[in-house]
């Protein structure tokens, strides 16, 4: 595809059969995506006529997929379906939606309850030829890669719908993944792949500066924007996420103009300003540690109260007693192999072999390798060990142990409905337990197999 | 204990059944109902309290809850530059609520109605039960049902409403009859909403919701955040953001660990759609403290429990679940027993009511006193008040030593008060002399502290103890006047309340003694003893634990064990209580034996039970079976070797067996097919 000669810009290239005027708004809106936006044009022709039956257009999060495809079928005015598939799940919904966007509630009414594919086909039919297509009629699906876990064949009959209702009618695929990964082993249409490249750090600055707010000169923001660019581009190039970071710290970079204490061409001072601000922002906004609401309150407040507390810092748990101790019990029953409990936890194991008893490479890699699933009455023989006072095996202890799983503290391994000897893993990080036997004073250090 | 929600229209009936039902097997039968009609209404006040005293309690976060709510949907309503150019994410609130999740739901139920009386009318909750599976249907048809349904219901109201509604139905029937649910139906159904909204809220009528907002924000309340399947949770955030712009979406996440359980459980590109605020709520220690205080605490509250009693129900908080809930039903549950168990419960109410009762006892219930072990060793006169407003005092001056010789809570003193006398204990011992250490400035605020409770009691005693102690205080500020040098005497106990260190701390009390003795006393220092030994003395007078007081039995519940039975069961003991003596489940007079063996007329399994506790690691089916068939036999009169009998009992067996093997005290293995082995240890 890419050995064709690159197409002139758009507003050069000439589309028969839409209007010049729209061409040129069309234009106006796709700064950056010429290129695709004319290609895409090209290959719907002019509206009455027949168009390939699938085009596959996939690119990163953010490169403009759907915004290109959008502004182009509001824009001419074209019929069209935009449906998410993360939204419909199943075959049946999109089929709903489908003949919803595209003939109206009726033509949905008439779907059965549990339609198939072929229902699906007939009804359409049915409508078309009640309204006969005079223009191109586009089926725009959206995270596509998610039809993969829909019906199995679903995919196969998207891609060559066109002959099956025969119609004048298009889908278009739009995904973040490649075709490759899409192909059914059935084997089926290969659809049009258009690939929508990530937008260079040029071009990233080129569609930021166009946001420019009202009160400030073009000029200013895009030394902002440029800036921005400078700190960010390097771990995001994501256009919403930065569109949306611009948008949240503007008024942090304008306050000395406001201010009067600086001149909007004094670009080093504003840059002084602003940096260590941003170089903030990227640890606690971008990784949403802090919500852009506190964010901005912060800069309003403008106190140095130290180092904000992201959500990751808050990880203190308060529980009952006896649950820190299951809780402990299941951190040493998922990260110590079950043949060393007895030296660990019988009062009198007798003589244990030292050499016997640490195998080389299983020590130190227990926790490398992450927890391993346990019974429960390994829990349990561990637990009573490990409190000190003698608790009777009472209801509560048991629900403990359930609210441990539903509070994910501790995961079900084996499936729910397996009442009979259920599997359990810890779940909770080593920092994590220390804390917590540290609050009953429990080391459990020493229990570890690992550090012995 | 649900049993006690009545229905209005059959109220009647319904109490007096359960009137019966207390009558039934109740000790003292003559005063049950008069008991039954206390206990009633003290539950009922007491419920009422704790519902006050919680909202109370939850009022600030939940204020803070509906003020970021009312923010949010004004700032998107009020769009600028920054808010068109942000992405627009959904305000969520991340509501921190602790891991005791049976006390949430009184927590969101107060909280939603609060949103939907000042807020916005459409508010829905989920649980992570109701949208169990892996597909994120359940959860939408969920929030969407609710969210419509309340909205019919509320408009039955109105007539003109109701009309309404039904032309709203029909208006949109295309999109309403639609088989499948999603969120666009959700959006046409905003929007006819909020078109009607304003033309129905002419003046002059009054609407259900009063919130003036034209767009009011739709809430959904997710109410155990971690419980949720993570997929679907993150598909249906995903699906929402799609709807942002045209539907002003808000989240509650009610978090019972911590808020990184956030992070854990959405992936950035999901939690990047969320703009989250955290709310904490009242730590349940503190609830707790503020319950026990507002309620157990009071004079107003006639019944008492014991130390055992309270000692369960707060262990039972504090090693197993931390419910405040369940503490309260214990509380509860306590209450019922004391009334239904104890015949002198009928004097357990206010004065004037006692009094009225003591008048109806019949010559039994006044014999019955005569023989309460309390009433053989009468003493005096005494009344609760002195006791709880004496521990009040005795805290007020000792909560803040250092080390809380006597808790940093008042129910530990409570505790302690109950069990026996506290004056004779080293703690309040060692609490005494740090108090003689302390200098001027704070002995006397913490004096007006107590003399702050002192004051609105109307008790004789107090009174006169609140005089006293009145005057001593105005001595020591006329100290003051006398001789400015005392003041600047600082608190040697405020180096102390660096060190913790035991040892430092009682050497450094030796030497406080002994630079005393050598010193002359200065007037404070006087002065200072004697209020000491006022208040010990009051200590001594007052604070008696209750069980060396006279009818202690009517006020005091003191029968822990039934507590502990009814609120923290024992299912496997409660099992092999049954395997080993049915008669106490069976009341069947041919099960009784007095040596504790099991009685061959016993169900199967009780002897398969007592026959397998003989064995080793590993049972040998028919051996079991043939001595099975003997014990049997023995029992009916049967010849254990007639053919017929053979099939019936060995059919009798398997089943036993298997009932066993059900009830995890054996399981089949594969080390000898005919032998199953042994779960429990110990034999008979
Ligand atoms: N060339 C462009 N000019 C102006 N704005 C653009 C351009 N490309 C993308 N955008 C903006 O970036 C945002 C994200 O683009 P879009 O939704 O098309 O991404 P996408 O490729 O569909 O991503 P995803 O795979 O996540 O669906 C849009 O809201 C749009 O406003
Ligand atoms: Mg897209």
């Amino acid at each position: 595809m890419s050995s064709s000669p690159l197409p002139p810009p758009l507003q050069q290239q000439r589309h028969p059969g839409y209007e010049e005027e729209r061409l040129r708004r069309v234009a106006e809106q796709l700064p950056c995506r010429e290129v695709q936006a004319g290609m895409l044009l090209s290959l719907m022709g002019e509206p009455q006529q027949y168009s390939l039956p699938c085009i596959f257009i996939y690119g990163h999060r953010a490169s403009g997929k759907s915004y290109v495809v959008n502004v182009l079928l509001k824009e001419l005015e074209l019929p069209h379906a935009t449906i998410s598939c993360a939204e419909c799940i199943t075959a049946a919904l999109l089929f709903e939606q489908v003949l919803l966007a595209l003939f109206g509630g009726d033509a949905a009414a008439t779907l059965p309850r549990y339609p198939s594919l072929s229902d699906f086909v007939r009804i359409y039919r049915h409508h078309r030829s009640r309204a006969p297509a005079e223009q191109t009629r586009y089926i725009v699906l959206e995270k596509a890669e998610l039809l993969r876990d829909m019906d199995a064949n679903l995919l196969s009959v998207l891609v060559r719908l066109q002959e099956l209702v025969e119609d004048n009618l298009t889908v278009l695929l739009l995904s973040e993944l490649v075709w490759d990964t899409f192909r059914p082993n059935t084997g089926c249409l290969e659809p049009l792949p258009l690939h929508f490249p990530d937008y260079t750090k040029a071009e990233l600055h080129q569609i930021l500066s166009r946001d420019r707010h009202p009160s400030y000169s073009a000029d200013l923001y895009a030394s902002y924007i440029h800036i921005l660019l400078g700190i960010f581009y390097a771990v995001c190039r994501d256009l919403r996420e930065l569109r949306h970071l611009a948008a949240l710290n503007f008024t942090k970079f304008c306050e000395p103009v406001t201010e009067g204490k600086a001149k909007e061409s004094d670009t080093h001072k504003l840059w002084r300003n602003i940096e260590p601000h941003l170089k903030k922002a990227m640890q606690t906004v971008y990784l949403r540690e802090v919500s852009s609401l506190e964010w901005e309150k912060m800069q309003q407040v403008e106190t140095e109260t130290g180092p904000l507390r992201g959500l990751s810092a808050h990880t203190h748990v308060e529980l009952p007693f006896y649950s820190k101790f299951l809780l402990i019990a299941a951190y040493l029953a998922s990260y110590n192999p079950a043949r060393t409990d007895k030296r660990f936890f019988v009062k009198h194991h007798g003589k244990i072999k030292k050499t016997k008893f640490l195998k080389k490479n299983e020590k130190t890699s227990n926790h490398l390798l992450g927890p391993k699933p346990f019974p429960l009455d390994r829990l349990l023989a561990i637990f009573y060990s490990v409190v000190d006072s003698r608790v009777a095996p009472t209801a509560s202890i048991f629900s403990q142990i359930s609210s441990l799983v539903t509070l994910q503290l501790l995961t079900q391994v084996s499936h729910v409905d397996q009442l009979d000897a259920p599997k359990y893993k810890c779940a909770v990080s080593m920092d994590f337990i220390c804390a917590v036997s540290r609050t009953v004073n429990f080391d459990i250090i020493k229990y570890l197999y690992d550090f012995l | 204990m649900g049993c006690f929600v009545f229905k209005p229209n059959t109220k009647k009936k319904k109490t007096s059944s359960l009137n019966d039902h207390f009558t039934h097997g109740c000790k003292g039968a003559e005063t049950s109902d008069i008991r039954f009609r206390l206990f009633h209404d003290l539950w009922n006040k007491t419920k009422t309290d704790i519902e006050i005293l919680q909202d109370e309690l939850n009022k600030k976060v939940l204020d803070s809850l509906l003020d970021f709510t009312r923010k949010c949907s004004i700032t998107r309503q009020h769009s600028n530059w920054a808010s068109q150019m942000r992405a627009s994410e959904i305000p969520t609130a991340a509501l921190m609520l602790g891991v005791n999740v049976p006390d949430h739901d009184m927590t969101f139920q107060s909280l939603s109605e609060l949103l939907q009386q000042s807020v916005t009318p459409h508010v829905v909750s989920v649980q992570a039960k109701e949208c169990a599976g892996k597909l994120i249907h359940n959860m939408e048809k969920r929030v969407l049902e609710r969210l419509m349904d309340t909205l019919v219901a509320a408009a039955d109201d109105e007539e003109e409403e109701e009309i309404e509604a039904a032309a709203l139905q029909q208006s949109d029937t295309p999109v309403h009859r639609s088989v499948h649910c999603s969120l666009s139906v959700l959006c046409e159904w905003y929007n006819t909403q909020t078109k009607v909204g304003p033309k129905s809220s002419t003046p002059g009528k009054k609407r259900s919701s009063p919130s003036k907002d034209q767009y009011p924000p739709v809430v959904i309340i997710f109410k155990d955040l971690e419980a949720f399947n993570q997929k679907v949770l993150q598909d249906f955030i995903l699906i929402c953001s799609r709807y942002v712009e045209r539907l002003p979406l808000m989240f509650i996440f009610g978090i019972a660990t911590s808020p990184s359980t956030i992070q854990h459980m959405l992936p950035h590109s999901v939690s990047s759609l969320l703009c989250i605020e955290l709310f904490q709520s009242l730590s349940c220690t503190h609830h707790l403290a503020t319950v026990i205080d507002k309620l157990i605490l009071t004079p107003k509250f006639p019944f008492k429990l014991s130390g055992k009693v309270m000692q369960v129900l707060i262990s039972l908080f504090l090693y197993h679940d931390f419910s405040v809930r369940n503490f309260i039903k214990g509380v509860q549950l306590a209450l019922l027993e004391h009334f239904h168990s104890q015949p002198l419960s009928v004097l357990c109410c206010k004065k004037k009511e006692a009094l009225r009762n003591l008048a109806q006892l019949s010559h039994g219930d006044l014999e019955r006193i005569r023989q309460l072990p309390s009433f053989t060793r009468y003493t005096g006169h005494w009344s609760k008040f002195k006791i709880l407003c004496g521990q009040k005092c005795l805290h007020a001056l000792t909560s803040s030593l250092p080390r809380y010789p006597l808790g940093k809570q008042i129910r530990e003193l409570h505790l302690i008060c109950l069990e026996k006398n506290v004056w004779e204990t080293e703690d309040y011992q060692s609490a005494m002399k740090l108090l003689k250490m302390l200098a001027k400035d704070e002995l006397i605020a913490l004096l007006q502290k107590c003399t702050e409770i002192l004051q609105p009691i109307k008790s004789k005693m107090m009174k006169s103890a609140f005089v006293q102690l009145e005057d001593m205080l105005n001595k020591f500020k006329q100290l003051d006047g006398e001789m400015g040098e005392a003041s600047s005497l600082t608190s040697p106990l405020k180096n102390f309340q660096k060190k913790t260190d035991l040892f430092q701390l009682q050497k450094a009390l030796l030497e406080m003694n002994e630079s005393r003795r050598s010193k002359k006393q200065s007037p404070y220092e006087n002065l200072r003893s004697d209020v000491l030994e006022f208040i010990d003395n009051l200590v001594k007078s007052h604070l008696p634990p209750p069980e060396s007081q006279t009818l202690n039995e009517v006020c005091y519940y003191s029968s822990s064990s039934s507590v502990r039975r009814h609120l923290n069961a024992t299912p496997r003991t409660s099992i092999q209580a049954a395997l080993s003596s049915p008669y106490y489940y069976l009341p069947n007079e041919s099960l009784q034996t007095d040596d504790g063996s099991v009685s061959n007329a016993a169900p199967d399994i009780c002897i398969v039970h007592k026959l397998h506790l003989e064995c080793g690691r590993l049972i040998n089916l028919y051996d079991w079976m043939q001595a099975y068939s003997t014990v049997v036999s023995a029992a009916e009169g049967n010849d254990p070797d007639s053919d017929n009998f053979g099939k019936f009992s060995s059919a009798r067996f398997i089943r036993a067996v298997s009932e066993l093997e059900f009830l995890g005290f054996i399981k089949s293995t594969k080390q000898k097919t005919d032998h199953v082995a042994r779960l429990t240890w110990g034999g008979c």
